[in-house]
Order: C-alpha cells, then structure tokens, then sequence
C-alpha cells in the first residue's frame, strides 16, 4: 500500500482553481445541460409552446433516413480529412527534416495556411474553384473536365476535404517537426552505419518514436474533422448538392437555425457529444496502450 | 473647501440631469437589406430622424434574412428583442404563431391612433400579411416579384430583337437555342429556384401549391405542388440543363451576379435587383414579364409576392410602440415609398406611392420598372395566387432546393423528386402544428 504524505492545504488549492472550473462551468457545462434538457422538448421557436416529449425527438432522428444519410457523409469526411492532414503533413515533415539548405524557408511556407481563419480560407478555394469564374475551374475546363461542385456531390466533398486539410495540415507538420527533431540524431547514424536506407529509417525508428505525437494528433484531428469543419462547410456548399456535405454538425446548425426545430437539432446534439465521447474514450483505452512514450 | 466640494458636486448633478432629460426613444430595426436597398434605408431613417425628435430609428444589418430572422428569435428568448425586425415573407407562419413575441402591426397603429386604412395598401400585399379576420398583422415594406431579365447586348449578337423578349416558355426554349448557337455559354439561370421556378409558377398557372387555399385557410395543410404542370415545367428544365442551355447556379440570390456581371443571356430573378443592376451594372439589359405556357387554361394569372415585412416584437414599452407607429406611417406616405421604389425595384406598396410614380413619368423614363407591379395586379388573386403561407417554410424550401439539384444533376426523375419533396414536406407541417398549438392566429 503506497503511503502519502497529506499537507495540509486549506482553501489556497480550491480558489485557485475556483476561475478555471467557473470557465468549465458556465461554458460546457451549462450549455450542455441546456442541450440535453431541450432533447427532450417539443417547442416552437419562440419558446412559448413547449412540451415534454421524453425520447421522442431522438425516435424521429434515428427513422429519418437524411439522419442516418449524414452519419455516412461526417464517416466519409472525417476519415478523408484525418488521414490526408495526418499524412501530409508527415511526408512533409519527414523531407522538411531531412533537408539541408533552406529549410527554414520551407517551414515559413508549410506553416503559412494555419494562420489563414477556416472561413477564410473556405471562401477562398471556392473563388478559385467557381465553375464560372474560378481560375482552378477554368484551368481544368481547358483539360476538358466540366467542374460545377454545385451539382456533382463527389466534387463538392472534395472541394470541402481540400480545404479543411490545407487549412489543418501545417498544425499537424508542427508538431511532427518538433518531435522528429527531438529524434536523438545518434539512433540516426548508427542505422546508417548499419546500412538502412532513409525509408527504412523512418518506418523503423522514427515513426515509433513519433507514436505519443501521432496519437495525439490522431485525437485532435478527428474533433477538428467533426466540429470544426463547420465555417468551411457553410462557406463552401452550405450543405451541398442534395445533403451530399451535410456533415453531422452542420445537420444540427441547419435544423436548429434554419428549420427552427430546436428539439430535434439539441438531440443531434446530445447524439454528437456521445459520439466523440465514445470515440475519445476508445482512442484512449485501446490506441494509448500502443504510445511508446 | 467644504463649500467648494459640494458646489462642484451640485455642477456636476446639473451638467448630468441637463443632458439626459431630452433623450429621444431608440427605436431598433434589424434589417436584411445589402447594397444601394441598404443605402435607401439609411437615407430613410435619416429623414425620419431629422423630421422629428422624440424618436430614433437606429436601422442595423443583422446579416441574410434567414440569419436575421434567427438572431431575432434568439434575441427575444434572452429578452433582447429589437422593436422592428425585417422578416422575410416565408418567415411570415411562424411570425404569425408567434403569440406574445409578436405584437400586431393593427394593435401597434390603433394603440398610437395613427391612421392606418389597409386599404390604401395594393390586394396582393395585404392579403399575404393579414390574418383570418383581414387585419394586417405585419407592415409591409419591401415587396418584389419575380420578373423576367434579359441581356439585350447577347441578343443582339444571337440575331435576336433586343426589343422582343420571349412571352412564353417555348419562345425562352428557341431564344436559349439561338444564343447556344451563337456562341453564349450561359443562356438561362434562375434566383431562388423554389420561389421562382415552383411557388411563382403555380400561382402564374393558377394551380395550387398546397391545400387550404395554399395554407391560408389554417391547420393540417398539405402541399401540392407535384401537379402535371409543375413536373412539365420542371422536366423542361432538367432537359435544358442537360443540354447546357440552363446552367444552375445556386439555390438563392448567388445567381444574381451572373446576369449583371453579363455571363447569362436570360434569367428570372427578383424585382429588387433593379436597382443594384442599373446603377453598377455594365450592360444594357430588360425587363419583362415572367413566361407561361400558353396551353394551360388560366395562364397567366398574377405572380405572388417575395421580399419581406416588418414585424413589431412583443413586450417593449408603451413609449416605443408609439415611435414605431409614428414611423411606420412615415414609411408608408407616397413620397417616401415612391422613392424606395424607384431606387430599389420593390414595388410601390401603396395605391397613392403608385399613382405619384405614373405622374412623375418615372415608367416612361425607365422602361420595364412597372413590369413587377402590373404582373401583381394583372388579374384579381386566386385562391391559388393570393400568396402562400407555411410552417417551416424555409424548411421545405431547403427540402425542395435539394429535391431540384438532385433532378439537375439527373439522379432522379422530375416526378420522383416532386413526390418526395412534398412527402418530406408534409412531415415538416405536422412538426409545425404539433410545436404550435397554441399560439396560431
């Protein structure tokens, strides 16, 4: 039995932490508890009319096909989203390092679309992809491609994936950089003199080394392609041609904003929390297992 | 000292009470208009502020009207409501549902003893704002229609008379060929293809869009709208942009740019472009009225409004419903709405705003103004054309924005897609008047 020593502490510890949990509080807290209390509402929009419903809304959610027609859609994303970012941005990071003269620049380069604001960046890809006026659109009409992402549903959520990875992929390029550059450049040599190619190299010692930092990555990246791909869906397609970009949390905004449906949109809600509850939970009982740290 | 501190102090209670006893009553107004409309309405509320100094109209752009609308809601469920609020007309079933978050345009004006005859006002507009009992709940303010647009450069280079726009579909169909032909990449786009291309034709063709009198006539409505003429009209179109003589470009105001910026040859879109195309606009364009099918019995009948009106929400002071009251009846003389006509494009709301327009000769200066409200008043409104009123209608435009672009991109059949969007739809209407038993007018 481990024995530890009690200080005695008084009231310093709670009042310090007292901001922070007021933040947590009226920030996540609240607004969740709000959410799930409104799931189990029938109401108008004005909120004068309510009624207690118990599970009702999230009945009409899981027999409405465009419902479940979205959960594939946010699958599709996020799994485009997650793996190119993650992808890229090690292939890049890997030549960044390995590279001698003019590195610096490079990095300058990558790092540049993070500062770039999500709708920002949305509303630029789609200037430059406009069927009638994009100067990517006209480049690729020139090579006989008739690009109109406002009726073809694959166009559109590529569209939406170029953008979110190319505003996302330098955050992940930072910390592979830093974490291949802790890589003691000793374990390096001596797989050199030991006659291992570059690639080699990389798959055998540094990618396990990188694993704390992919997990971690792995993790953030998947929220990122769950809930902040918001501003880049709205900006691009707001929805797509025939729901064909309505990702799970843009269903919610459109029901809940546009449709006025304040009970269904909260119960996505609740849907979508348990959702990425779940996923965390199993990233960090199974995946971290595998972390060498 | 002591006298000193307490005659400084007495200075400084007077230097206060001096300025805050002439404060005039803020009277806020969110608003959707962008552009030379929201340049109009500045000027206005300028007038009004000028004219007058016991009220301050304070006009503020709360984003599209969707956006507006929603932030006006949450405003009034965090108990900071504006006093006016610009809405769309779509927006009107819910607005109207609205029981206390609302206060009636008819109580606002009796209250303040403002006269207010709703007669004054054009048929096809009061009839869209007023509910069971013929009492205007909202002030109309902003009121387009659908007319037809078209480029008369591009004709001219497709050999076609720039003076002769085409009168009926078929003519649009041999025209889009002719400019095809000559070289134009886009022939015919739409605005707000729901509105346009579905609402404003079924009311043109005198067929219903849904039932009990297209919803005026209360609860447990059902749309319509998967009629023959509409899967005609829609099959037509979906065969144009198959061969490249329709091409679509958004579900709202987005294609506005590309007639004024002289990309497509032809398009129907809203009224309230006018004024925004004349005065920035490179090319020389017209205006005439929408197409119809020749052989549908009763075609054309009159188009229905678009563009929105101002509501009055609930639970304010006594004090600032009679600075709205006043304001309103300032919005409403013939000067002012003749001028936010002209400017604008929306049409003139009052009888007098109309008449004062024809004698100043503005439709003999500027050919094709008058198209929008001679379609309004083209013939007496149907029960078919009298306008439409929905729960969640912005919903089931959304539902049948998605149902079009599928028929567009070819995945379904104009029938399929018209049967599943008022499926879809009917579901909408049951949701409302479940949320809303209490509160309908």
């Amino acid at each position: 039995m481990e024995k530890r020593t009690q200080f005695p502490v008084g009231w310093l510890p709670y009042a310090l932490v007292a901001p922070q949990l007021a933040i947590t509080i009226v920030f996540f807290i609240w607004p969740a508890a709000q959410a799930l209390w409104q799931s189990l509402l029938v109401q108008d929009a004005f909120g004068i009319n309510t009624e207690f419903v118990w599970f009702e809304n999230f009945q009409v959610l899981f027999a409405d096909e465009t419902y479940l027609d979205s959960f594939r859609v946010t699958a599709v994303f996020s799994t485009l989203v997650a793996t190119l970012a993650f992808g890229m941005a090690l292939a890049l990071a890997a030549c960044c390092d390995h590279v001698l003269r003019g590195a610096r620049a490079y990095q300058t380069l990558i790092i540049w679309p993070l500062a770039v604001a999500p709708a920002i960046a949305a509303v630029l890809w789609a200037f430059m992809f406009n069927p009638s006026i994009g100067i990517l659109a006209h480049g690729m009409m020139l090579l006989g491609y008739d690009w109109n992402h406002l009726l073809n549903s694959g166009q559109a959520m590529s569209l939406v994936v170029i953008s979110a990875v190319w505003n996302r992929m330098p955050y992940n390029f930072l910390f592979f950089l830093a974490a291949l550059q802790s890589i003691p450049k000793s374990m390096i040599e001596a797989a050199a003199i030991d006659g291992a190619g570059p690639l080699k190299r990389f798959a055998t010692i540094a990618f396990p080394l990188l694993s704390p930092t992919s997990f971690f990555l792995l993790v953030v990246n998947l929220v990122y392609a769950f809930f902040d791909t918001f501003g880049t869906i709205d900006a691009i397609t707001g929805g797509g041609p025939m729901r064909s970009t309505t990702t799970l949390v843009y269903k919610v905004y459109q029901d809940g904003f546009k449709g006025l449906d304040l009970g269904g949109s909260a119960a996505q809600s609740v849907i979508l929390m348990a959702i990425v509850i779940a996923l965390t939970v199993v990233q960090f009982r199974y995946i971290e297992r595998k972390v060498q740290y | 000292m002591k006298i000193k501190k307490l005659s400084l102090a007495l200075a400084a209670v007077f230097a206060l009470g001096a300025g805050g006893a002439q404060a005039a009553t803020d009277i806020q107004w969110w608003h959707s208009m962008t552009g030379a409309n929201a340049e109009q309405i500045n000027s206005i509320v300028n007038k009004f502020n000028a004219s007058q100094s016991d009220y301050k109209v304070v006009a503020v752009f709360k984003g599209q009207y969707a956006d507006s609308m929603t932030a006006a809601i949450a405003a009034y469920r965090s108990g900071k409501a504006p006093d006016i609020v610009q809405v769309f007309e779509v927006g009107t079933a819910t607005m109207m549902a609205a029981g206390k978050a609302i206060k009636p345009v008819y109580e606002v004006m009796a209250e303040a003893h403002e006269k207010f005859d709703p007669k004054a006002y054009l048929p096809a507009v009061t009839s869209y704002y007023s509910d069971t009992k013929g009492r205007l709940v909202s002030m109309p303010f902003n009121s387009s229609t659908t007319v037809f647009f078209y480029n008369k450069d591009m004709f001219k280079k497709a050999g076609l008379d720039p003076n002769k726009p085409p009168k009926t579909w078929d003519e649009v169909e041999a025209d889009a060929l002719k400019l095809k032909s000559a070289g134009i990449a886009c022939p015919f786009t739409t605005a707000w293809q729901t509105w346009v291309q579905l609402e404003n034709m079924s009311a043109w063709h005198n067929v219903p869009f849904a039932s009990n009198q297209n919803g005026f006539g209360g609860m447990n409505t059902k749309l319509e709208f998967n009629n023959g003429v509409m899967v005609r009209h829609i099959a037509k179109l979906s065969s144009w942009v198959k061969s490249g003589l329709f091409i679509y470009a958004g579900r709202t105001s987005q294609p506005d740019a590309k007639f004024s910026g002289g990309d497509c040859a032809m398009y129907t879109g809203s009224s309230g472009i006018y004024g925004g195309t004349k005065a920035n606009a490179k090319i020389s364009f017209g205006v005439s009225q929408l197409p119809y099918y020749e052989d549908v019995k009763g075609a054309p009948q009159n188009s229905i409004i678009g563009g929105a009106s101002l509501w009055v929400m609930g639970g304010k002071k006594p004090i600032e419903y009679k600075g709205v009251a006043k304001f309103f009846t300032f919005l409403s003389s013939p000067e002012i709405q003749a001028e936010w006509h002209q400017k604008t494009g929306y049409v003139p709301i009052t009888k007098a705003a109309y008449e004062l327009t024809k004698k100043q000769g503005f439709y003999e200066t500027n050919p094709g103004t008058d198209v929008a409200i001679q379609q309004l008043s083209l013939h007496t409104p149907t029960v078919n054309s009298k306008g439409i009123r929905l729960g969640y209608f912005p919903q089931i435009r959304t539902i049948l924005d998605e149902e079009l672009e599928a028929v567009w991109a070819q995945k379904k059949g104009p029938k399929q897609a018209l049967d599943d969007a008022v499926e879809r739809g009917n579901a909408e209407l049951v949701k409302f008047e479940r949320a809303n038993k209490k509160g309908a007018r």
